[in-house]
């Protein structure tokens, strides 16, 4: 099981990548920070970096503005 | 440190001062967000700052940033470094008139504690997030998304993760447009929010 941004729960898969439960989510927005375990995953390793089981996950939007 | 300085912080939370004195804070973008930040940093009694912008300020800006009729066409960090030593003229501050690429965080803000977050465009705010954490992992990064727009007082929010907080409601966008009240609420909170980090971790 995956915990997503303390709300979302995931069925963990062996081989899972954040791409992966990215997608799962229906994520399709691009402007975002991810991390696993409190690590930042950067955004060229989303379809290599795998999520362990019981990982806590964030995804932040970024929005336009300053 | 001038006769001034200890009367400008008399008011301040005992056992804070001292370690406020002691901290660098990098600010990355000078303007609604950076600007105001920068202004409560240093009336806290933040005693370094590293300000980064390359934009001179535009009549366009003065309904959220920290800037005046007599800056317009100014740069930036030169108007904003002498509004903040207009507060404190101790305040250590090191300019950097440049647009900044990822490339240079390591070396710009080696010398920082932390660092304020306070680009507008989305995509830079991303980079900046990633490049940040990839040269200093251990480093606070404040952040901010989601301050357009009017009212919506109770969607902004913190969230913590690793050495990663954000503030802001994560949705709104700059197309909506900004008001000064709401983006300088969140980079008061990113000021804060640096503030408490800054006594735990110096402190400890």
């Amino acid at each position: 099981m995956i915990v997503v941004n303390n709300r979302d729960r995931v069925d963990w898969q062996p081989g899972m990548t954040v791409q992966g439960l990215l997608d799962k989510l229906g994520y399709s927005y691009v402007l975002i920070t991810v991390t696993v375990n409190g690590e930042l995953v950067g955004q060229e390793d989303y379809a290599s970096h795998q999520v362990p089981d019981l990982a806590e996950v964030t995804v932040f939007h970024l929005a336009h503005g300053g | 440190m001038t006769e001034t300085t200890p009367a400008i912080f008399s008011r301040n939370v005992p056992g804070s001062t001292a370690i406020l004195r002691a901290a660098t804070v990098g600010v990355a973008g000078c303007g609604g967000l950076g600007s105001n930040a920068a202004v409560a940093l240093v009336r806290a009694g933040v005693g370094h700052l590293i300000l980064v912008d390359h934009d001179v300020v535009e009549a366009s800006n003065l309904n959220r940033q920290y800037f005046f009729q007599s800056d317009i066409g100014r740069r930036k960090v030169e108007a904003l470094a002498e509004h903040l030593r207009a507060v404190n003229p101790d305040v250590g501050i090191d300019l950097q008139q440049q647009t900044l690429t990822p490339d240079a965080v390591a070396t710009l803000f080696a010398g920082a504690d932390l660092l304020i977050e306070a680009f507008d465009r989305a995509e830079s705010k991303q980079w900046l997030i990633e490049a940040w954490c990839r040269a200093f992992p251990k480093r606070t990064i404040v952040c901010a998304s989601g301050l357009s727009g009017l009212g919506n007082t109770e969607a902004i929010a913190v969230r913590r993760a690793g050495n990663i907080i954000l503030c802001g409601d994560q949705t709104s966008d700059m197309s909506q447009g900004l008001c000064a009240a709401r983006v300088a609420l969140v980079a008061n909170m990113q000021a804060n929010l640096a503030i408490e980090v800054l006594v735990k971790v110096l402190r400890s």
